[in-house]
């Protein structure tokens, strides 16, 4: 096969409709602000302890809203690692959307504590 | 002497001393090591002087109250003090009428025991007591009659929203309204059969008198009307706000003594939820009340949903709600220290989350080139205001300052935005590692231009280095004449930011600096009574149209004498406020930045 030059990814499509609704929907409900994000990055751009790590807090709630809490680990992904955020509130201040990114983050670590 | 009806007060009176000591001695039980150690080190020291002094002041005269509005002042004083004298003089009179000794009930219901004793000393010192007693008795009344109007109409008491009280209170209320009036009546009806008591009394009697009543059986039946009424508060008070009364006077002791509080909930929290007299002063500030019309999560509905353990979500939702801006903090008379107790609340809510592992990166990550005795540390917050740590830079340059600008690099945060939300594990290990770099960089001075760092690197970090906010640094660069200023002529309205203020008490150093370098104008609600620019990092919970509207209410009142720029010295509020206002809003550094003469 390699011999034509490329090789067959696995497809990343995501069915939204085939995650688990339950904690997303949990998230929404307690920081209504997230469903206005439009991933522009802001956060991470800004973001205290991404400036010395690879943590990245967009990514982070990027997958969370796609449901693939399973990757949300810390030894699969380390830039997952909310663990690292210091709650500085710079994120919130940046972003476009008004979006509460600290709330977020602080449910997400919950949601994802008691799974 | 005894009657059947002095039982329902003595049963009363025994509750109240058998509960409250059982829960005071529980409570105390509770506290911290800490604390206990400090109980231990500091009971037999001169702090009960200080400790006295603040029980009559705060207790008995309502001074703090007095100084929130001075009717509602008098109305607290005349109800605490003049109950205390009638208490006190009532003593006096029964010692001197029976010198052969009394039980306590006869002092109580002494115009009943008095004409009944028949070897009763009758003397003209005993006309003159029983004048005060009736001067005190209408003393009480005026209050009484405030506490009533304030029910109905609370605002000439200085107060636009009062409390809603549970069941219980309202009973305990009731009772407690009951019981001057009723005994008035009951000496007024004795003293229409004997002709004894004082002007008040005896007024009262002849009338009784004169009508035809038959004073008798009213007379009995009122006394034991009053009887009743003494023993229903009584054994209600430790159930309900009225045990402020005495725990107050226990809270001042230990705090006193150095006490506070703890990060869990204990027995000095107790102290505090059950100090609190539900007075409602807390209410009105409250921008969260004020802005956003919500008004069931200041501090008096906290400690009260604390207290009811029942409806510990609510207290969760209560806590979250807060600002932490610490106005209601400032304003209680009793000076409960709210934020620490919403922060036991969170922390329980979060406690699981709260892993103080996360920050190990941070070990790498500080560069020593610690050349300057001024270590300076921006803030998080003034790396997204560039022109307040160029200001400072630019000033430090002026005044001839060798400096570390020690997070010029990147931020590493406080810790204090952790600790309001009570993850108090991992503030605790930020600190640790901020702490180890200062130590390292043999700085002699720690400035900071963000006051909610100034704060916890004040109050928590225990450095063995002066700690100051830029603004107090740059009023002593002013002072010391390292530094000259010219008056650029602008008329400037100073925003007092929530954690340097209230926080930290520094308000005069910001404003001098402001007049040395513009026309600093008084705003109507300033210094204590400041008002929060809604971004304050203390809630996690409001959504950012809230805060805007938070944001309004301040810039409203900053823009009312028409100044030509809002100065403020945090970094959090300028962001804030330069989105909503016309006209700039300046650090206070940038201000003097932009003035600097060369000398
Ligand atoms: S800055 Fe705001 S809108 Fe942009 S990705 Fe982050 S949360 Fe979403
Ligand atoms: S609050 Fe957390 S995620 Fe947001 S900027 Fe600060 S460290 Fe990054
Ligand atoms: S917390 Fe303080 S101000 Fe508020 S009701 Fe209690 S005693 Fe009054
Ligand atoms: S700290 Fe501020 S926002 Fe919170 S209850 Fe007190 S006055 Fe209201």
């Amino acid at each position: 096969m390699n011999k034509f030059g490329f090789k067959i990814s696995t497809p990343r499509s995501i069915d939204l409709d085939n995650g688990d609704r339950r904690l997303y929907d949990e998230l929404v409900a307690t920081v209504p602000s997230y469903r206005y994000c439009i991933g522009c990055g802001g956060c991470t751009a800004t973001c205290s302890a991404g400036q010395f790590t690879d943590f990245n807090i967009r990514k982070t709630h990027f997958l969370f809203s796609r449901r693939q809490y399973d990757k949300l680990s810390t030894e699969l992904l380390p830039e997952a690692d909310l663990n690292k955020c210091m709650l500085c509130g710079k994120c919130s201040l940046v972003c476009p959307r008004g979006v509460n990114t600290r709330g977020l983050i602080v449910e997400m670590r919950m949601l994802l504590n008691n799974k | 002497m005894f009657d059947i009806f002095v039982i329902p007060f003595c049963l009363g009176v025994l509750a109240l001393l058998v509960i409250s000591v059982i829960k005071y001695y529980n409570w105390i039980k509770g506290f911290d090591r800490r604390q206990q150690m400090l109980v231990r080190k500091n009971i037999l020291s001169w702090k009960f002087v200080p400790a006295i002094w603040e029980m009559i002041r705060e207790c008995l005269l309502h001074w703090r109250i007095t100084k929130h509005n001075v009717l509602l002042g008098y109305m607290h004083r005349s109800l605490a003090f003049g109950w205390f004298l009638l208490i006190a003089v009532g003593a006096v009179q029964a010692a001197v009428a029976f010198p052969g000794g009394h039980h306590l009930y006869m002092a109580i219901f002494f115009n009943y025991f008095e004409p009944r004793t028949p070897d009763m000393a009758h003397t003209h010192a005993m006309d003159t007591i029983a004048t005060v007693m009736d001067v005190l008795l209408l003393y009480v009344f005026s209050g009484l009659s405030l506490a009533i109007l304030k029910k109905l109409w609370s605002k000439p008491l200085g107060m636009k929203r009062t409390t809603r009280h549970n069941v219980t209170d309202r009973v305990a209320k009731f009772a407690l309204w009951c019981i001057f009036p009723l005994r008035l009546l009951a000496e007024g009806a004795t003293s229409a059969i004997y002709h004894n008591g004082g002007f008040l009394v005896a007024g009262l009697g002849s009338v009784m008198e004169s009508i035809g009543l038959d004073n008798g059986i009213l007379e009995y039946n009122l006394w034991l009307l009053y009887s009743l009424a003494l023993g229903v508060f009584f054994t209600l008070m430790p159930f309900t706000r009225y045990m402020h009364i005495f725990t107050e006077v226990f809270l001042i002791y230990f705090r006193q003594l150095g006490l506070r509080d703890s990060d869990k909930k204990n027995g000095y929290t107790l102290f505090e939820l059950s100090a609190c007299s539900r007075c409602g002063i807390c209410i009105d500030g409250c921008p969260i009340n004020r802005e956003l019309g919500v008004t069931d999560i200041q501090g008096v509905y906290l400690l009260q949903a604390i207290r009811n353990k029942d409806v510990l979500n609510k207290a969760n939702d209560i806590a979250n709600m807060c600002m932490v801006c610490g106005r209601c903090s400032t304003e209680c008379p009793v000076g409960i220290d709210l934020e620490p107790i919403r922060r036991q609340v969170r922390n329980e809510q979060v406690s699981s989350i709260d892993h103080p592992d996360g920050y190990q990166y941070l070990k790498s990550v500080h560069h020593f080139n610690a050349v300057g005795r001024v270590a300076y540390f921006g803030g998080c917050m003034s790396h997204l205001t560039p022109g307040i740590t160029e200001a400072m830079e630019k000033i430090f340059m002026a005044a001839g300052q060798s400096y570390w600008f020690m997070d010029k690099e990147g931020t590493m945060c406080c810790g204090r935005p952790l600790m309001q939300q009570g993850m108090v594990r991992q503030a605790e290990a930020l600190r640790d590692l901020n702490k180890r770099v200062i130590k390292k960089s043999n700085a002699t001075m720690l400035v900071t231009s963000c006051p909610i760092c100034y704060q916890t690197f004040v109050k928590d970090y225990k450095l063995n280095i002066p700690v100051i906010h830029h603004s107090q640094y740059i009023d002593m660069l002013i002072n010391e004449g390292r530094i000259k200023v010219k008056n650029g002529g602008q008329r400037v309205t100073y925003h007092d930011p929530c954690e340097l203020g209230r926080g930290c008490g520094v308000y005069d150093e910001p404003r001098h600096v402001v007049a040395s370098a513009a026309n600093l104008v008084a705003t109507e609600e300033e210094r204590e009574k400041s008002l929060c620019c809604g971004y304050n990092l203390g809630n996690i919970h409001i959504d950012s149209e809230q805060q805007k509207l938070i944001r309004d209410a301040a810039l409203r009142n900053l823009l009312a004498p028409n100044p030509d720029m809002i100065a403020t010295a945090c970094p959090m509020c300028k962001k804030a406020m330069t989105r909503g206002s016309d006209i700039p809003v300046s650090d206070i550094a940038e201000i003097v930045a932009c003035n600097l003469v060369d000398s």
